[in-house]
């Protein structure tokens, strides 16, 4: 499954945790490896974060020389998914990713938007982002100045203030139920793979909402989504939507209109999900970007949790396998599609 | 006009009072941030608050406003007519906007009120709009009003501005529409000499807390093809993913896509919200887009704020500092640094 050193199993857990500083070796890891990649020709570009302006903000950056890799940055706000930006590239590039940031990669090269040779993978074994809104709940909303780690330890600072958190209680959803924090593809590590969670359980949430009737069921989503501007950094964010023309921006036909009628919003939202059945590795880049804070993810969990259900099927996990719904077999057990 | 002083129960309870003079809008913790909501029984203002997230723009210019109606039924006598939608313009107030998002009215009023074109809904609804300001005694890091026209206890675009003494607030009427606001409304006193030094001593306080400064002096006198042709644009595009998030959340951008739609033989014409970070924004009915890459379009965004509103109009740049772009850039590119790359360019 795993390519370069995929085969190695042995695993050092936690051993700096505590001390501070691990974030630091893996940005000093993350920077001394694209200087090699792009001082040997290997890559022409490297795609991995910046240190953003303001607090728990990351900025994805696309470097060109190795003079240029001091500012590649790496700490628990590296939330989004960075597959985003390979879609078509035609450099050799260099890569940093995560576990669903690596999943999104296998999916990029099953579905033809880039390829492996192409490629220089940095694994990032990663426990878990911090979610910024969490965060700004925990300080109840004051502003923050500076927000640091030391270890499991999320120190936050505002004007007036400094709280100390614990970064477990602050991740996001869908890193507290990740099942795939190693990368699954990669060339180099920048540290030792990390103990996978054990014993979660990723969909606690869908099972609450599957056992609604169907009017408390429309009336969950209708509420979920009353806020949406239809900005669409959800569909932006996501690696998953590269169509050259998404539905909704079809004018000849439209299938969608523009205004914000909530039939409008909510088609919208179905068909993204939809669209991303069984390719959906719940990297959570579009509930993280939503400015009004929509919790997205629960219409694609849902199909996930079918696609596992029905199919035995996490996206991203194989080169060698097809995803679910792009195959067909003579001997599918479904009548219907024989 | 005097400046009157209320308790800050008393300003809630005149808010009250003015409820048939004036639909009231105040700014009200919804979830995880603010919205301005009507001021209604079970939803309590909280002025002390940072700022909305979205800007209170869509209340003189909502994101989708049906402009026409017809009917598309050959049999109706109407068919074909297009007449303009029944519209209201009561009367309103928003109680508690910053003194950026009133600047900003100032700002995009040029693109709907002016000698050529008057735009008859903005125009009728900004008209009917008084705008009671709340100082901002706790700038934030990612405020720059100070730099670009403004400032925290800037009165630019306000009618009244109210300035938190701690226990009370001290309300100045600025225009008629606001001494109107404030002669209506029940309670208050007349400030005396003590609460007038007071709230200038908070004004000069907060606008030495700004910490957040752009330079815009050299812009204007930039050669717009250097800039447009400059070699940073695709640095600064890289890391786009070419959402609407700045242009919704800003409240000077302005621009919009008309939409007819049609239930079985209604047709209504819509305009709505639209954002020059979409490729359909410039896609010709030819099918050619003149702005088919990113980095064009974020550059269209950045030059239209900074150089073209700029040259147009001679009076600074589209952009009141207020910093939600800032803030809520999925991708953190942030306008103050885009600023300096041009102004320095």
């Amino acid at each position: 499954m795993a390519r370069g050193k995929g085969g190695r199993s042995r695993q050092v857990f936690d051993q700096e945790e505590g001390r501070g500083g691990v974030m630091l070796e893996y940005t000093e890891k993350i920077r001394e490896t694209a200087k090699k990649l792009l001082e040997s020709g290997k890559v022409e570009v490297f795609i991995g974060y910046k240190k953003g302006s303001v607090p728990m903000m990351n900025e994805p950056v696309l470097i060109r020389s190795p003079e240029e890799t001091d500012v590649l940055h790496w700490d628990s706000h590296c939330a989004l998914n960075l597959c985003n930006y390979l879609t078509k590239r035609k450099e050799k590039i260099g890569i940093v990713a995560t576990g669903c940031n690596s999943r999104n990669i296998v999916i990029h090269i099953i579905e033809n938007q880039i390829s492996r040779d192409q490629l220089y993978i940095v694994g990032v074994p990663c426990k878990g982002m911090v979610d910024h809104r969490a965060v700004k709940r925990a300080v109840n909303h004051r502003e923050i100045l500076e927000v640091t780690e030391e270890g499991d330890t999320i120190v936050v600072k505002g004007r007036d203030f400094e709280e100390k958190l614990e970064k477990n209680k602050v991740l996001q959803s869908n890193c507290a139920v990740c099942r795939h924090r190693n990368p699954v593809i990669y060339d180099e590590l920048v540290a030792e793979l990390v103990e996978e969670q054990k014993d979660v359980e990723p969909y606690k949430d869908v099972a609450m909402i599957e056992e609604m009737d169907p009017d408390r069921k429309w009336g969950f989503f209708t509420r979920m989504i009353s806020t949406c501007i239809r900005c669409y950094a959800c569909r932006n964010a996501c690696p998953l939507c590269y169509c050259p023309t998404c539905f909704v921006d079809e004018s000849r036909p439209q299938w969608v209109g523009k205004s914000i009628d909530p039939t409008d919003t909510m088609t919208f939202h179905l068909l993204r999900a939809y669209h991303c059945a069984g390719r959906c590795t719940d990297c959570g880049a579009c509930e993280r970007v939503c400015p009004v804070g929509i919790s997205v993810r629960q219409f694609t969990k849902k199909l996930n949790k079918d696609a596992e259900e029905l199919f035995d099927w996490e996206a991203g996990l194989s080169l060698d396998q097809r995803p679910p719904l792009d195959v067909y077999r003579p001997d599918d057990y479904n009548d219907f599609i024989r | 006009m005097k400046s009157k002083v209320f308790t800050k129960d008393e300003w809630i309870a005149g808010l009250e009072s003015l409820k048939e003079s004036y639909s009231v809008f105040v700014p009200v913790k919804t979830g995880d941030f603010h919205s301005f909501m009507p001021l209604e029984g079970g939803k309590s203002p909280d002025f002390d608050y940072q700022n909305t997230r979205l800007s209170p723009k869509s209340l003189v210019y909502p994101e989708s406003e049906r402009m026409f109606e017809y009917i598309v039924d050959e049999k109706d006598p109407e068919y074909n007519i297009m007449k303009e939608a029944k519209k209201e313009f009561p009367p309103q107030a928003i109680v508690g906007i910053r003194p950026c998002d009133a600047h900003a009215f100032q700002i995009v009023k040029v693109n709907f009120d002016n000698p050529e074109y008057r735009d008859p809904w903005w125009v009728r609804r900004f008209e009917a709009t008084t705008l009671v300001g709340v100082g901002c005694n706790e700038p934030c890091s990612t405020c720059f009003c100070a730099s670009v026209g403004g400032g925290p206890y800037s009165e630019k675009g306000l009618d009244v501005l109210l300035y938190d003494l701690g226990a009370q607030y001290l309300a100045k009427g600025l225009t008629k529409k606001g001494e109107a606001f404030l002669s209506k409304m029940t309670g208050g006193k007349e400030a005396g000499e003590l609460e007038i030094g007071e709230a200038e001593e908070i004004a000069r306080k907060s606008k030495e807390k700004i910490s957040s400064k752009v330079h815009t002096e050299n812009l204007k006198d930039k050669s717009v093809l250097e800039l447009f042709n400059a070699p940073f644009w695709e640095d600064v595009a890289f890391a786009c993913i070419n959402c609407g998030t700045c242009t919704f959340l800003c409240p000077t951008c302005w621009c919009f896509d008309i939409q007819d739609e049609l239930y079985g033989k209604q047709g209504d014409r819509i305009r709505n919200w639209d954002s020059c970070m979409f490729p359909l924004f410039t896609l010709h009915g030819s099918g050619h887009n003149p702005r088919s890459e990113k980095f064009q379009r974020v550059r269209q965004r950045f030059m239209h704020k900074l150089k073209y509103y700029v040259d147009k109009y001679g009076n600074g740049v589209q952009c009141s500092g207020c910093g939600r772009c800032v803030q809520f850039c999925p991708v953190n590119i942030d306008i103050r640094q885009v600023i300096e790359l041009m102004n320095n360019h």
